[in-house]
Formats: structure tokens, C-alpha cells, sequence
């Protein structure tokens, strides 16, 4: 305090004294300022990444299925390659007056330039849908199918590769110029990326999605939900209104506030070494998942419903204890419901974070490579956050868009989730002041 | 698997309709005998439905507990049986390892059980056998599961529907009875949270153990080296100074010194500004803003740093001439500073908001401007709250996993220099344990060690930072 009295004898003049308060105050909005706008960079660069995921350039194929191709009765063993290069060829072929001569590349390799390395995966697996389509010969088995376009190009019309010539690069100027002109012809489409949304991983980006790292997430989230939760409220109800006072009490108290403060990671490591080594319970599923995010989030609900609880006015509890009602009654019945909207807020925020959490998961090994959507709790699956890891690891471009979609989705579904927990407790508070 | 959940709730449903509509049966047998411990038709209903709901969940309990162990010894042996060996040596574990998780995907494909049942019998000595056998016990366990998991659930349900149904008979209250499960319950929910740390503490300190029966507690705490991955290749005995966590923890502190050295003064401004400053107005909208920041994951975080930051960075340090390594410290650092912020300036914003209105105004009474007020008598007296705010920070940035695990290095180096790449304890913990999980070596079990030194870490930090904020609030509220 001893600087209040240099105040009190006029060392400096006013004037530098009131320049010193502007300055200060400009740092201070400049710091909030400084702080908004990286936000809106941070948004902004991510929005702007994931922009090239959400379409996909597709090329129109006639394939033809025939029989001593595709076998009806097997099409998993059928030569998909052959019918895609031979549907590449016979496009290029029916096009031929569109496009420059020279620009034509060989039938051996014009498959592999255009189209996706994961075509051939994508065409059988959309046949194997629709059995209706083998078995027939001549121009009945043709059909005409979306398939996407190599990875590379996709990149380039999107402006995010420079054709070269050099030895290595990914397209050449050939066909860059080839694939323009099919562009002009029609045959290549700019589509929507449906894919996106329906599909687990790929080794390939323009076949990959987010589905099965959003399903296996809400399996997880769900798991987390019906364990916190009651398991919380209760601890939560317990610590208020039935723990006697006393050491003991005070021990259990201070390990939730710790607990609350142990790094996430540590509760990988415990998923790891219990749940995983000494209950041999299944690797990578969102069961397991679940359980550690469970217990990472048990403080937040414990602390949050205690709070919530503390703030029922004692008069509800006095009321109902006065008109007979047991200890219990009065609590489970009356002040419980009472601090329903501040605990499902905190549990939903808690929630929240669970969501956004990957690095317990990866311990406990959410983050295989699946292609296909888990099934339930005890497949094994991937969360939405791991899957962002991984494709943040991958060396193929495509990914890198794809991560970023996969973030704006993730912010979405927190903000929504966040919305959600405001609006209630707005709600509920309405509902009660009347 | 789903439905089980939801079971226990259908049958303990079904136990309180069945007292509620007909209470005559359930109750007259007492009535009868003009006994006390009667109760109402409701509070026999709420008892019944609490037994059996309990019935029904402890099977389920039970039954995710102990049938993985089960399933998975049975199919082990059956991957071992065919090779006739035991998987004692570390090649044959991991061996065994991939045959588990090839007859897992066979499991869970869609090959039908008869093609299995045929590739299984084939006498074969070879793998492809064993692990069609060993899939077959998977497939057929997930087959069992489906009608076998819900009938226990259901006997469950029904045994706990019984007993609860006979307590009035036994001379019990059902409403008493019910409060004495109830309060047990609650006390058990409160013990998860004390299980929860007895049971990190316990998988910490033996896997910890194990780690320092192999190598030298000392070694660990003030070696210089840090080589965990050469140790296992050349399959060295472990002790030969590779596992020195020194240099481990030099690079998360430098990490964290750059992120606080970047949260701290944006943090603070930002929170005075706020406080002494701004119009409630702009503060309103202000808050919630800075709140975004601590609501987003940080794996966003790292993707960032990875794809946006390190390439500037990098370009900007070639400008002023200096060269970044990849991964370096900096970028890594900065945006752990991004996310600690809205920490930091949230609790300085509490630190300063509970500093007494009457301070400011004599402060104001004596012809201080504003950054006088805030610069010699709010912030110096709210200083404890900002030193413990700052406490709290760091022991966040410590224990962040993804932001470093995406952003910084993985090798060790004993350097101080923030340009280069440097490791930390998370990132450390999380490569040591992805991919192989054989307990039996130094490799994994240091994980263990280091996780153990960074709770401790992380809870002496917070123990700091409640004392100090502890006393200061002493001091103010007296």
C-alpha cells in the first residue's frame, strides 16, 4: 500500500498521468481485441479448409457387368479393375471428338489416372447393394455409376495442386488438360459430398467420412451419460444432505476437487491398466470408452450438482420435513427436482468436454482403422476427436480437408449441445419465477 | 446388447404396476395378521421396483465384468492349442497379438458360421485354422450373449422383484426399507469417486513399481538421457541411462514457459480491461467470447498449430532470420498459451472481482486515475488470486496431451531453447503406449512412471494454488 501515498504528493503532472491511463486502457482493448480476432482467424481458417471436403468432382461411368466378369452368384471375386478400365476406355473413346487426340492416354493406364484408387472397392460394394444389376449380358448389364476421381485431381480442380512436369508430381499438365476438357464435356461433375456423412474411414480421402467416428462418439457419450450421471447426482446428494460432518466428509470432499484436477491423460492410463489389462474388456470399443470419460466428467457432475443443490432455498426442505415427509422424501422429492436445471446444465457442459476429449481415448484404443460403422458398445470403434487425430497424421492431402470438416462438425455439435444446455436453464428459471 | 440396458427398467416397470394395480394380493397376507410393518400400496411399489431394478443391473454388472476375461482366455487357448505352445517369449506374444486381432475381424465379419465351423476343422496345424477356432468361440460367444444376457437380466429382475415383494411379510416397512437401500446407494455413488482415485493411485504406483524394479528410481528422476525405443531394439537390459526423464521435463516446462509467457499478459489485460474498464455492455459480450475459447477441444488446437500456425511460424522465423526446427517449441508452446487463456483471464477476472469496492473508491477519492487504481492497489492486493490463477494454468498446460502430441517432437533433447523440438510428459506417455501393450517391459511401464510424476506434479500445483488462495481469502474476509 505504500504507493497510495506517492499518489498523494503530485510527482508527476496530471497530464502524463491521465496519457499513462489512455495507454493502458488501449492495451487492455487491444489485448480482448487481439484475443476476437484470433478466434475469428482460428474459425476462419478452418471454415475455409473444410470448404474442399464438402464437394466432390465424380466422373459418369457406363459400366458393364457382365457375367464372366462379375460372377452373380460371387461379385466379390469379380474383376472390378477390368470393368473400370474398360469403362474408362470405352468413355474416352466415345468422347474422342471432344477431346485433343494427344491428350488420350493408354487403356492400361487411363483407369489409373482418372479414377480414385478406392473406385473399384466403391463400384463393388455399390453392386453388391443391388444384386438386381449382375447376371444380365450385352447392354442390359450396362449401367451408368458416379465414381470419383483420383485424389490428386479432385485436389487440382479445386485449385489446391499446380500441375508440373517434374518426376513425381501428382498430376501432370496431360491430364490436368484431359480432365479440363472432360470438365467442359460433362462428364466429370462437381457433386456434393455425401460420402462425407455416411461413410466410416477409407484409405482414401474421397471415400472417406465421419459416420462411424460420430456413431461410435454418441455410443460413447452415452455410455458416459448413464454412468456420470446418477452415479454423480447421487455422490452429489450424499455430499449435501446425508455425509456427517467430520473428517472422513472432508477427505471425501477434497478428493473430488483433486480429482477434478487430474490431467486426462492419467485417466487413459487408468482405463488402460484396469479396464483394459486387468478386465480384458474390448480394445478400442466405446464401452470402454465411455467408462473413462465417465469418470473423467464424475467430478465435474459431483461438483456442479452439489453446487446446484446448495443453492435450493432451506425453506423448500423445511416445508416438506414440517408437513411429515421423511429426510429422504423431502430431498428426492422436492429439492431434487427443484435443482434439476442447474444440475442437467453442468452435466450437459461436463458432457460436452467428454466430447471434445481424445486423449484418454487413444489410449485405450479408439483410434483403429475402420471402415465400416461400429455396431455397438463392445465393437470396436473410433471417436470423432480421435478420428480428426488421424487424419491430421495422414501424408494425403484430401485428409487434411477432411479434418477440417470434421472439426466444423465437431464445433457445430458443441455449440448446439452448448445452446441446449443454456436454453434450458433459461427455460426452467422462466418456469420458476412465475 | 442395447436391449439389456433397457431391460432391468422393463422388469422392475413390470414389478411396480403389478403392486400398484393389485395391491390386495401383495399385501393382504399381512393385513390379515394385523402386523405394523404394512405400508402403502405406493411405497411397496417404489420398493419392488428399487429390488429389482438392482436385480437386473447387478446381473448386468456383473456379466460386463466377467464374461471379456472369460471370452478371451477361451479363444487364447484356442489360438494356442493348435500351435501347441505357450506365448511365454515376447516374439510369440506379439505373434499372438496379430492372430487375436485377425480372428476378431473374422469374427465380426460377415463370413457365415458354417464356412467358419468347416475352416476350423480342417486339421491344419498351421494358423488359419486356429484362428478360424478362435473366432468361432467369439462368434459364438456374441451369439450366447444375445439370448442369454437378457434372460439373467430378466431372473435378476424377477429374483429382486421376489425379495422386494416380501418384505412386509418379513415385518420390514417398505418405505424404510426402501430409504436404507437408497441411503446406501448414495454412499456407494460417493465411494465410486474415492474408488476412482484409489484405483489411479494403485494402477499408477504398481505399474510404477514394476518400472523401478527394472530400472533405478534415480536414474529416472536425474538421468540425461531419455532413448526408450533403443532400449527395446537392440533388446538391451534397461539401466543403461535411457529412461532419464530430465530431459522429458525440460521440454514440457519450456513448453508450458512459452504458453504462459503468451497467456499471461494477454490474460491479465484482458481481464482488468474487463473489470475496470469496460462497459458492463461490452463485457457482456466480451466474456462469452473468451469462454469460446475454453469450450473448444484440443485436438482443434493441435490441427491448427499442425496446419496453420507451424508453416507461418516457420516462414516468419526465415524472414527475422532464424531457423525453426519442425515441431519446434514455439508453435507448440503459443497455442497452448491460446488455450490456457481463457483459464487464466477467467480466474484473474474472479481475483479481481473479489477485491473490495471499498478499496477502489478510496483509491478514487484520493484523485487516482484508473490505472492507478488497477495498477497499485486492485491488482497488488488480488495478486494471490492471480499467483494461484497462474498455478492452476500451468498444471493444465502440464497434463494437455493433444495440442503437444500433434504440435511438438517426439525425441528428448536437453534444450532450452525454444526453437527447437522438444517432447513432454503426455506425448511421451501416449507414443510409449500406442501399439503395443505388453506390460512386460521398460518401454511401457516407464508410461506408468511418468504418468505418476505428473499427477503428482499436477496435484502439488493445485495444492499450491488452493494455499495460496486460501490465505489471501483469509485475509480479505477477516
Amino acid at each position: 500500500m505504500s504507493g497510495l501515498l506517492d499518489l498523494v504528493k503530485p510527482r508527476r503532472s496530471l497530464s502524463r498521468r491521465k496519457r499513462a491511463d489512455r495507454l493502458f486502457a488501449a492495451c487492455g482493448a487491444g489485448a480482448v481485441f487481439l484475443v476476437v480476432l484470433w478466434i475469428g482467424f482460428l474459425f476462419a481458417s478452418l471454415l475455409v479448409r473444410a470448404l474442399p471436403a464438402m464437394t466432390a468432382y465424380e466422373i459418369a461411368l457406363t459400366v458393364q457387368l457382365e457375367p464372366e466378369q462379375i460372377p452373380p452368384d460371387n461379385p466379390r471375386r469379380g474383376n472390378w479393375r477390368g470393368v473400370l478400365a474398360q469403362a474408362v476406355a470405352d468413355l474416352l473413346n466415345a468422347e474422342a471428338q471432344t477431346l485433343d487426340a494427344e491428350l488420350i492416354p493408354s487403356e492400361r493406364v487411363a483407369a489409373k489416372l482418372l479414377l480414385s484408387k478406392g473406385a473399384a472397392a466403391e463400384l463393388r460394394s455399390l453392386v453388391i447393394k443391388n444384386p438386381s444389376w449382375l447376371g444380365k449380358t450385352g447392354t442390359e448389364s450396362a449401367r451408368t455409376v458416379f465414381l470419383p476421381v483420383s485424389d490428386s485431381l479432385d485436389q487440382y480442380a479445386k485449385g489446391l495442386l499446380v500441375p508440373s512436369t517434374q518426376d513425381g508430381a501428382l498430376v501432370s499438365p496431360k491430364t490436368a488438360e484431359l480432365f479440363d476438357q472432360l470438365r467442359q464435356a460433362g462428364v466429370v461433375q462437381r457433386k456434393f459430398a455425401w460420402r462425407f456423412f455416411v461413410r466410416a474411414d477409407s484409405r482414401f480421402p474421397a471415400l472417406a467420412g465421419i459416420a462411424g467416428a460420430v456413431k461410435g462418439s454418441l455410443l460413447a457419450i452415452m455410455v458416459c451419460l448413464f454412468l456420470s450421471f446418477p452415479v454423480g447426482v447421487a455422490a452429489a446428494v450424499w455430499f449435501e444432505d446425508f455425509a456427517p460432518e467430520g473428517r472422513r466428509t472432508d477427505l471425501f470432499r477434497i478428493n473430488v476437487y483433486n480429482l477434478a484436477a487430474v490431467p486426462s491423460i492419467i485417466f487413459g492410463l487408468l482405463g488402460l491398466a484396469v479396464f483394459l489389462n486387468f478386465f480384458s474388456m474390448p480394445r478400442g470399443a466405446p464401452l470402454v470408452g465411455g467408462m473413462v470419460l465417465a469418470l473423467m466428467t464424475l467430478p465435474t457432475v459431483i461438483v456442479v450438482s452439489a453446487s446446484a443443490l446448495r443453492a435450493v432455498p432451506s425453506n423448500l426442505r423445511e416445508a416438506a420435513l414440517a408437513l411429515g415427509a421423511s429426510r429422504q422424501e423431502a430431498i428426492l422429492h422436492h429439492v431434487l427436482p427443484y435443482a434439476l436445471p442447474g444440475i442437467l446444465t453442468g452435466t450437459i457442459i461436463g458432457l460436452a468436454r467428454a466430447f471434445g476429449e481424445t486423449a484418454p481415448l487413444l489410449l485405450i484404443g479408439m483410434t483403429a482403422f475402420l471402415t465400416s460403422v461400429p455396431e455397438g458398445i463392445s465393437s470396436p470403434a473410433t471417436a470423432l476427436p480421435a478420428q480428426i487425430f488421424l487424419w491430421a497424421d495422414q501424408p494425403e492431402r484430401g485428409f487434411a480437408a477432411r479434418a477440417s470438416a470434421a472439426i466444423v462438425a465437431l464445433l457445430i455439435v458443441l455449440t448446439l449441445v452448448n445452446l441446449a444446455a443454456i436454453l434450458l436453464r433459461e427455460k426452467m428459471e422462466k418456469g420458476r419465477s412465475r | 446388447m442395447g436391449f439389456a440396458f433397457l431391460l432391468p427398467w422393463l422388469v422392475a416397470a413390470c414389478g411396480w404396476m403389478a403392486c400398484r394395480w393389485s395391491p390386495v394380493a401383495w399385501l393382504s397376507p399381512v393385513a390379515g395378521e394385523g402386523q405394523h410393518a404394512q405400508g402403502t400400496a405406493a411405497q411397496l411399489a417404489r420398493l419392488v421396483f428399487l429390488t429389482s431394478l438392482l436385480g437386473g443391473l447387478l446381473v448386468l454388472l456383473l456379466w460386463l465384468l466377467l464374461e471379456p476375461p472369460v471370452i478371451a482366455q477361451r479363444s487364447t487357448q484356442a489360438l494356442l492349442a493348435s500351435e501347441a505352445q505357450s506365448a511365454s517369449s515376447r516374439q510369440e506374444r506379439v505373434a499372438l497379438d496379430l492372430l487375436r486381432t485377425k480372428a476378431q475381424n473374422l469374427a465380426a465379419g460377415d463370413r457365415p458360421t458354417e464356412s467358419l465351423k468347416v475352416e476350423a476343422l480342417k486339421d491344419e496345424s498351421d494358423s488359419v485354422a486356429s484362428v478360424a477356432r478362435a473366432a468361432l468361440v467369439l462368434r459364438q460367444a456374441t451369439e450366447r450373449e444375445a439370448w442369454l444376457l437378457p434372460v439373467l437380466v430378466v431372473l435378476g429382475g424377477l429374483l429382486g422383484l421376489l425379495a422386494g415383494s416380501q418384505a412386509p411379510r418379513r415385518g420390514l416397512h417398505p418405505r424404510k426399507l426402501a430409504e436404507r437401500i437408497i441411503a446406501v446407494l448414495l454412499l456407494l455413488s460417493a465411494a465410486t469417486a474415492l474408488a476412482v482415485t484409489v484405483g489411479i493411485l494403485l494402477s499408477l504406483i504398481f505399474e510404477s513399481w514394476r518400472f523401478f524394479r527394472l530400472v533405478p528410481l534415480s536414474e529416472f528422476l536425474f538421468g540425461l538421457r531419455w532413448e526408450p525405443q533403443i532400449a527395446l531394439r537392440a533388446d538391451q537390459v534397461a539401466g543403461l541411462g535411457a529412461f532419464g526423464a530430465v530431459p522429458v521435463l525440460l521440454g514440457t516446462a519450456v513448453i508450458s514457459l512459452v504458453a504462459l509467457l503468451v497467456a499471461a499478459p494477454l490474460g491479465i489485460l484482458s481481464a482488468v480491461w474487463l473489470v475496470e474498464y469496460a462497459s458492463p455492455r461490452t463485457r457482456s459480450i466480451c466474456k462469452p467470447v473468451l469462454e469460446i475459447l475454453a469450450g473448444i477441444p484440443t485436438v482443434v488446437y493441435g490441427f491448427f498449430a499442425v496446419v496453420a500456425l507451424a508453416p507461418a511460424f516457420r516462414e516468419g522465423g526465415a524472414w527475422l532470420g532464424f531457423t525453426l526446427a519442425p515441431n519446434s517449441a514455439l508453435v507448440a508452446g503459443f497455442v497452448m498459451g491460446v488455450m490456457i487463456l481463457p483459464f487464466i483471464s477467467s480466474l484473474t477476472d474472479d481475483a479481481l472481482y473479489a477485491v473490495p469496492q471499498s478499496l477502489r473508491e478510496g483509491a478514487f477519492a484520493l484523485g487516482a486515475t484508473s490505472f492507478e487504481v488497477a495498477s497499485r492497489v486492485v491488482l497488488p492486493t488480488a495478486a494471490p488470486g492471480i499467483v494461484s490463477a497462474f498455478l492452476l494454468a500451468i498444471s493444465r498446460a502440464l497434463g494437455e496431451t493433444m495440442i503437444v502430441l500433434m504440435a511438438a517432437g517426439l525425441l528428448a533433447k536437453m534444450t532450452i531453447n525454444p526453437l527447437d523440438s522438444v517432447t513432454t510428459v503426455t506425448v511421451q506417455i501416449v507414443t510409449l503406449l500406442t501399439g503395443d501393450t505388453e506390460f512386460d517391459n521398460p518401454k511401457t511401464l516407464s508410461a506408468f512412471a511418468l504418468g505418476l510424476l505428473l499427477l503428482v506434479i499436477t496435484l502439488f500445483l493445485n495444492w499450491l494454488a488452493l494455499r495460496v488462495s486460501r490465505r489471501w481469502h483469509k485475509e480479505w474476509s477477516a
